[in-house]
């Protein structure tokens, strides 16, 4: 079996499942000759040709407008928006049109599109290169959130997306894509979304991440004496809410680590649904290390901003000495 | 020094049939007498449909209500030229169109009655749903036009919009794929005159909407709106060439419409009384009619029995629209995804117990 990195894990996925579903297409800008500014397509237009690899105009609202269109005809189109930071102009063609159109049609149309995309800080971008949209994405109806925190979950998770009836944001964390490398099999598997992984089992407390920060989150974690249950979430929506509930139940603590802004994060929907279905098990506050609220920083502050090991253990300490 | 020009262009304006009724026989379109009175008989039943929900609307019996009044000819003339699996992607003022393309007119009035299930559009029919918000349905004509030249399929989209979705930023990026990716796709651009209060001269310093196609590399028209022959011919040339694999086409109807721009609208605020008169006199229907006279295709008796049966049909549809059952409440979680999330599992409890 193959050690990957995240792009090398990714690729694969790609070309498996292009192998296989005679109606996927690649677009985005430069995802076919330039094999993607991140190389996560490289090779792949030279293995499936220009009408299935295509290299788009530099038009994220024209490529996920008409990638709805491509999806309602019965392709199954998987784009890539370049960083995550350009999500903006086409939410409103997520957001009011890929996330309804089942709705709006009763049925009678659907969406199965995929939109991979970098995402997250940590790599010395420029300004709107380093967004932490989730939360967002995932307060809409009927569009998935699905992040990957290492190259294994990535390839199984990108193959179920692609393989899902309803439109899924994949969203890549561009300051993970070389750091990790895993052994990642070359035989098809998929990873369902809706489904958290419990990366370690413990008992003291519950740490939840997903993403980048879940390998610093990790990491910071060894530094402790404490035995920790780390989940990573793979999918913001679905959201898993019975693991994470059936182990905040067992240890009673409970720490959430996200980059993206504090206000309306992720971590305050987690705390919701612990709050509604397991207060009376928790021996102290859910406590949150997140990004600040405030646009991210450029790359000379972008590690202020960004939770860091020491962030991360004030967090556990908070939780664990309430 | 190199001083030539690049480029020049110019932009065709078509009109078949005068506002007397008269058509230029090297122009007309090829339309057998059925033909014409089939699309004679489509408009009479728009206009008779669309008065009515207006009615419907005035009386509570709907909720807001889109007008085509008017603009029969652009949308009657465009969407006959289709071919059955053909695609429409309609905006709020297209129910001509949806009535062309057979879209049954009980459940037009059920999804202006404020229930969605009337814009599934039945088996067989490929009508995309009302696009509410303006032009962003543009791109989906592109990729669904796009879809249908990977997949070979030998089928055509027709996207409709006003002159005001040529202001967004869906319409360059939906038309620029289209002539990029030279795909079957047909651009309906109903120029009515108006964005709401916002009249055409307002909305882009552009001479025409049609130009506008010049700068995505394919061929824009302007016809005559109202006259149901330039539509046609134009339509149905678009159409046949998209459909031989030869690129999109913009097309932009100068029409006007007889109504507000919605029932909740009062367009004497910011159009004269003049000139709503001027555009009467142009009237896509009354101008066929005069042909039709004048060619011996219409007679009062055939007249009149149009309008009954218009009347009938529609009085028809509302009779089937008012005995709908009502949509069952949990109805609204159903199509959010193509499987209920716990989430959802959990708020469809809610909604029914009435627990939390």
């Amino acid at each position: 079996m193959a050690k990957l990195n995240m792009v090398q894990a990714v690729n694969l996925a790609l070309r498996q499942e292009m192998k296989k579903d005679k109606r996927m297409v690649i677009l985005g800008e430069d995802v076919g000759r330039n094999g993607g500014v991140f190389r996560v397509t490289e090779g792949i237009l030279e293995e499936f040709g220009e009408e299935r690899v295509i290299d788009t105009p530099l038009s994220e609202l024209g490529i996920i407008g008409t990638s709805i269109g491509l999806a309602v005809n019965g392709m199954h189109p998987v784009a890539e928006i370049q960083f995550s930071g350009f999500l903006y102009a086409p939410f409103d063609q997520i957001i009011s049109h890929a996330a309804r159109i089942r709705t709006r049609s009763r049925g009678r149309f659907t969406c199965p599109m995929v939109i991979r995309s970098p995402y997250g800080g940590g790599i010395r971008a420029l300004e709107l290169h380093c967004e932490s949209q989730e939360a967002i994405l995932a307060h809409t109806p009927g569009i998935k959130v699905v992040i990957p925190s290492g190259p294994y979950d990535a390839k199984g998770l990108l193959i179920s997306a692609i393989r899902d009836p309803d439109p899924v944001v994949f969203l890549e964390p561009m300051r993970v894509y070389r750091a990790i490398k895993e052994e990642v099999p070359e035989k098809e598997y998929t990873i369902p979304l809706g489904k958290a992984n419990i990366v370690k089992e413990g008992t003291d407390l519950t740490v939840i991440s997903w993403g980048a920060m879940l390998k610093y989150t990790r990491e910071a974690l060894e530094k402790t004496n404490y035995s920790a249950e780390i989940i990573d979430l793979r999918s913001i929506k679905p959201l898993d809410t019975e693991t994470i509930i059936n182990s905040v139940k067992k240890t009673g603590r409970c720490l959430i680590v996200h980059e993206a802004p504090r206000t309306c994060g992720f971590a305050a929907e987690i705390i919701a649904q612990i709050n509604e279905k397991a207060f009376l098990h928790m021996e102290a506050p859910v406590v949150r290390v997140t990004g600040f609220d405030v646009p991210f920083p450029l790359y000379k502050l972008e590690n202020y901003y960004i939770p860091d090991e020491k962030r991360i253990l004030k967090g556990v300490e908070k939780v664990m000495k309430f | 020094m190199v001083k030539k020009a690049l480029e020049t262009f110019k932009v065709e304006y078509l009109q078949v049939l005068d506002t007397s009724g008269n058509a230029d026989k090297r122009l007309m379109p090829e339309l057998s007498r059925n033909q014409i009175k089939e699309l004679y008989e489509l408009m009479v039943l728009v206009r008779t449909f669309d008065d009515k929900a207006f009615n419907l609307q005035r009386q509570g019996r709907i909720g807001t209500y889109i007008q085509v009044k008017g603009q029969e000819a652009s949308q009657v003339g465009s969407a006959y030229a289709l071919g059955p699996k053909d695609w429409i992607f309609p905006t709020y003022r297209e129910s001509g169109a949806l009535i062309v393309r057979k879209h049954p007119m009980h459940m037009l009035l059920q999804y202006w009655g404020g229930d969605e299930r009337g814009l599934k559009s039945p088996e067989g029919l490929n009508n995309f749903p009302i696009t509410i918000p303006v032009g962003t349905h543009i791109p989906h004509g592109t990729g669904v036009a796009w879809a249908s030249k990977m997949l070979k399929e030998k089928v055509v989209t027709m996207t409709y919009f006003g002159d005001g979705a040529t202001s967004k930023g869906d319409f360059h990026e939906g038309l620029n794929f289209a002539g990029i990716f030279q795909v079957p796709a047909v651009f309906i651009c109903q120029n009515n005159g108006f964005a709401i209060s916002l009249p055409r001269e307002k909305q882009t310093a552009s001479k025409t909407l049609a130009q506008k196609a010049v700068g995505y590399g394919f061929n824009g028209i302007q016809v005559d709106g109202n006259d149901i022959f330039a539509v046609y011919k134009v339509a149905k040339e678009a159409v046949d060439r998209a459909r031989k694999g030869e690129g999109p086409i913009l097309i932009e109807c100068i029409t006007y419409r007889l109504a507000d721009h919605s029932t909740s609208d009062d367009a004497s605020r910011y159009r004269t009384k003049k000139e709503v008169e001027e555009w009467q006199k142009k009237d896509p229907i009354g101008r066929l009619e005069k042909y039709m006279r004048k060619n011996k295709i219409l007679t009062d008796k055939y007249k009149e029995a149009v309008i009954q049966k218009s009347k009938e049909r529609v009085e028809k549809a509302v009779g089937d629209f008012e005995k709908m059952a009502p949509s069952e409440p949990l109805d609204i979680f159903k199509y959010t995804y193509a499987q209920l999330t716990k989430e959802l599992e959990e708020q469809m409890y809610e909604l029914t117990k009435g627990e939390l």
